[in-house]
């Protein structure tokens, strides 16, 4: 019989830890409580949030330009009648995506690696999906009118016409944000509890308190707590894959070349995925160094996100292989003139092989457990993929639409600085939502992070059997 | 007596005492009984016999009220209040209506998961008893803690202080209403 070291190792090998150092129930909640409650705020985080908050104002300055001269200053127009806008908005929708999905389907999966970067992604789904509702929102010309999408009885006796994919949109759109921050707030409120118990100062202790809504850890509570946030859970699996599936019915209703394909839906979730894991890394490697949080985000959770990054990124690819085989097998003129037209005759061919290098080349170094080890390359591929997924909206909305059917309709389209200033506004107001986040939230669910710690378990017979079990498969190998 | 007592709450410092000791005052016989816990221990249900929330059938009541909803509403909109062709499909286009009325299924399913477990627990409630023992602020934290309430019919001062000093506990601390 081996002893209790060895099973130990064995058992560290098979289920590598989540939580690394030596930390108790009380150092977690410390550790990462103090971030908003103790430690004087970093002077490194005045200048993030300076810089951020003055791309933010770039935003502010574009949208009233807009607001008073019209939206004759972005540089759409017929037949480029969606551009920036909507690449805009589904790049957002897309990086959003991931926080669901670590928190939602990652939670059904029992993925406990999902445990500690739960709260800032979902974090980031909110602030990606406010910054892509102000796309579509101010491409309406008239936002103060955009209540005029709801169904309400009206003096003008309108409805919206729910056969539109548009109309879709508002709905899955409004729904996937109010259950994102649903999701997010219940997940707060245990920790909110604890930052109440652990304020010093009165003003916070006060906010906190308010925010927990009177939370005391019952176990009555914490039963049918759980029962809701598991459902929570169900409902948002399919709410987020309905979500870009939705916003790929925007384009593949339509009977557009280049749009009209049965790939776009699973093609545009993966894809959706893809680039908000991207983003998720593109925060958490920095963050986890600042905040010295490597104990809680630790380096097996950026191999296991490299590695979905690489299993999106490869659907993607299939993808599109499908859309160019698509045009080709319709055999009808007008796709296979898109296809040839997007690939090398036409006028835009180095965005696509653009794409192709950032989105097909670059993950397959994720191939290699030296590339998936290293922050540095991760964060790099991270950005690239950022880049590629944004060049691929650009792709199927621009290239599909310039040569359409009419040769005489055919034009060229090129963004004016005003579709410049107010993408680069939306990433300020991205980070400045997520500086302030980063200050006055815990970034890591605590509660969910005390489960993962061996004090949590409480001990019965089960655990020596499973012991046993383990043991008796390694002595047989 | 001149204070009021809302019961009497054990302090405990691990997982496993809290619901040891939990097995034993159910098999003592009290009923009106509660743990406290930073995290959520799913042996605790079977320790205390709490038993399982109707909350799975709200939610379920609540997805079926979306969808009801966001097919009645396309309804009333497109075939009773103001019918009109669109694209030659019929009034009643259902594969056109699937989306809203899934979207509003998710969204009532949502808020009644939330707004209903809520509601279940009595929250928001910012004052609860519990909370005057100092040592409380560490049930969020990183102790346990198990309450009698003197609601209890078998509860007597005396006698449930003793018995829950017989479960090793760190502390018993009187709870002030």
């Amino acid at each position: 019989m081996q002893n209790a070291k060895d099973l130990n190792e064995i058992k560290k090998r098979i289920f590598p830890p989540m939580v690394e150092g030596n930390h108790t129930l009380a150092s977690v909640s410390d550790k990462i409580g103090d971030v908003t409650l103790k430690k004087r705020t970093p002077f490194g985080w005045f200048v993030g949030f300076a810089i951020a908050f003055l791309v933010a104002q770039i935003l502010l300055f574009t949208i009233l330009y807009l607001v008073t001269k019209g939206i004759g200053i972005w540089g759409n127009n017929q037949p480029v009648g969606w551009a920036f806008d909507i690449i805009n908005f589904v790049w957002w929708i897309g990086i959003g995506h991931a926080g669901t999905l670590i928190s939602a389907i990652l939670l059904l999966l029992n993925q406990k690696w999902r445990t500690s970067i739960n709260r800032f992604a979902e974090a980031m789904t909110l602030f990606a999906v406010a910054c892509a509702g102000l796309f579509p929102l101010l491409h309406t010309g008239r936002p103060w009118l955009a209540y005029w999408l709801f169904p309400y009885p009206n003096t003008m006796g309108m409805w919206p016409q729910f056969r539109s994919p548009l109309m879709w949109d508002v709905f899955a759109v409004s729904t996937y944000a109010t259950i994102s921050l649903l999701f997010w707030y219940v997940g707060l409120i245990p920790d909110f509890a604890t930052l109440r118990d652990r304020a010093k100062n009165p003003y916070f202790k006060f906010v906190y308190a308010a925010l927990s809504w009177g939370w005391r850890g019952s176990a009555r509570h914490w039963h049918r707590y759980e029962i809701a946030y598991l459902l929570l859970a169900g409902i948002s699996t399919p709410l987020v894959l309905s979500v870009h599936s939705i916003v790929s019915f925007d384009f593949s209703v339509a009977q557009l070349p280049g749009w009209h394909a049965t790939i776009f839906p699973p093609y545009f979730v993966a894809g959706a995925v893809f680039a908000g894991f991207a983003m998720v890394l593109i925060l958490c490697i920095p963050l986890r160094h600042w905040y010295r949080m490597k104990d809680f985000i630790t380096d097996t959770h950026l191999i296991l996100m490299g590695k979905v990054m690489l299993a999106t990124g490869l659907i993607v690819c299939y993808g599109y292989a499908m859309e160019a085989f698509f045009g080709w097998y319709s055999g009808a003129q007008y796709e296979l003139y898109m296809v040839k037209n997007r690939i090398w005759t036409g006028p835009y061919w180095w965005s696509y092989w653009l794409l192709i290098l950032c989105n097909g080349l670059s993950i397959q170094l994720l191939w290699f457990k030296r590339f998936r080890e290293s922050e540095f390359w991760l964060f790099l591929i991270s950005i690239v993929v950022s880049i590629g997924m944004w060049l691929e909206r650009f792709v199927i909305i621009v290239t599909s639409l310039h040569r359409d059917f009419l040769p005489s309709s055919w034009a060229m389209y090129s963004p004016t600085v005003f579709d410049w200033s107010m993408f680069l506004g939306t990433i300020g107001f991205f980070f400045t939502l997520l500086f302030l986040f980063v200050r006055f939230l815990p970034i890591i669910s605590i509660f969910e992070v005390r489960t993962l710690l061996p004090e949590a378990n409480v001990h019965g017979h089960h655990e020596e059997f499973e012991d046993n079990i383990l043991m008796s498969q390694e002595s047989e190998k | 007596m001149d204070r009021k007592i809302y019961g009497l709450l054990a302090e405990f410092d691990t997982a496993t005492q809290v619901v040891d000791a939990a097995r034993k005052i159910r098999e003592a016989g009290y009923k009106k009984t509660d743990a406290f816990s930073p995290f959520p221990i799913h042996e605790m249900d079977e320790a205390l016999g709490i038993r399982r929330s109707i909350l799975p059938y709200l939610v379920f009541a609540g997805g079926v009220a979306g969808l009801l909803t966001g097919l009645g509403l396309q309804w009333f909109v497109h075939v009773y209040d103001y019918p009109i062709i669109v694209g030659g499909r019929p009034y009643f286009s259902l594969p056109s209506f699937i989306p809203p009325a899934f979207e509003l299924t998710i969204l009532f399913a949502g808020f009644a998961a939330v707004f209903g477990m809520l509601f279940l627990n009595g929250l928001p409630q910012p004052y609860h008893p519990v909370f005057n023992v100092p040592r409380f602020a560490l049930a969020t934290r990183e102790k346990f803690f198990l309450l009698i309430e003197t609601k209890d019919p078998k509860f007597d001062y005396e006698e449930t202080k003793r018995f829950m000093h017989s479960l090793s506990p760190q502390e018993v601390f009187d709870v002030e209403e």
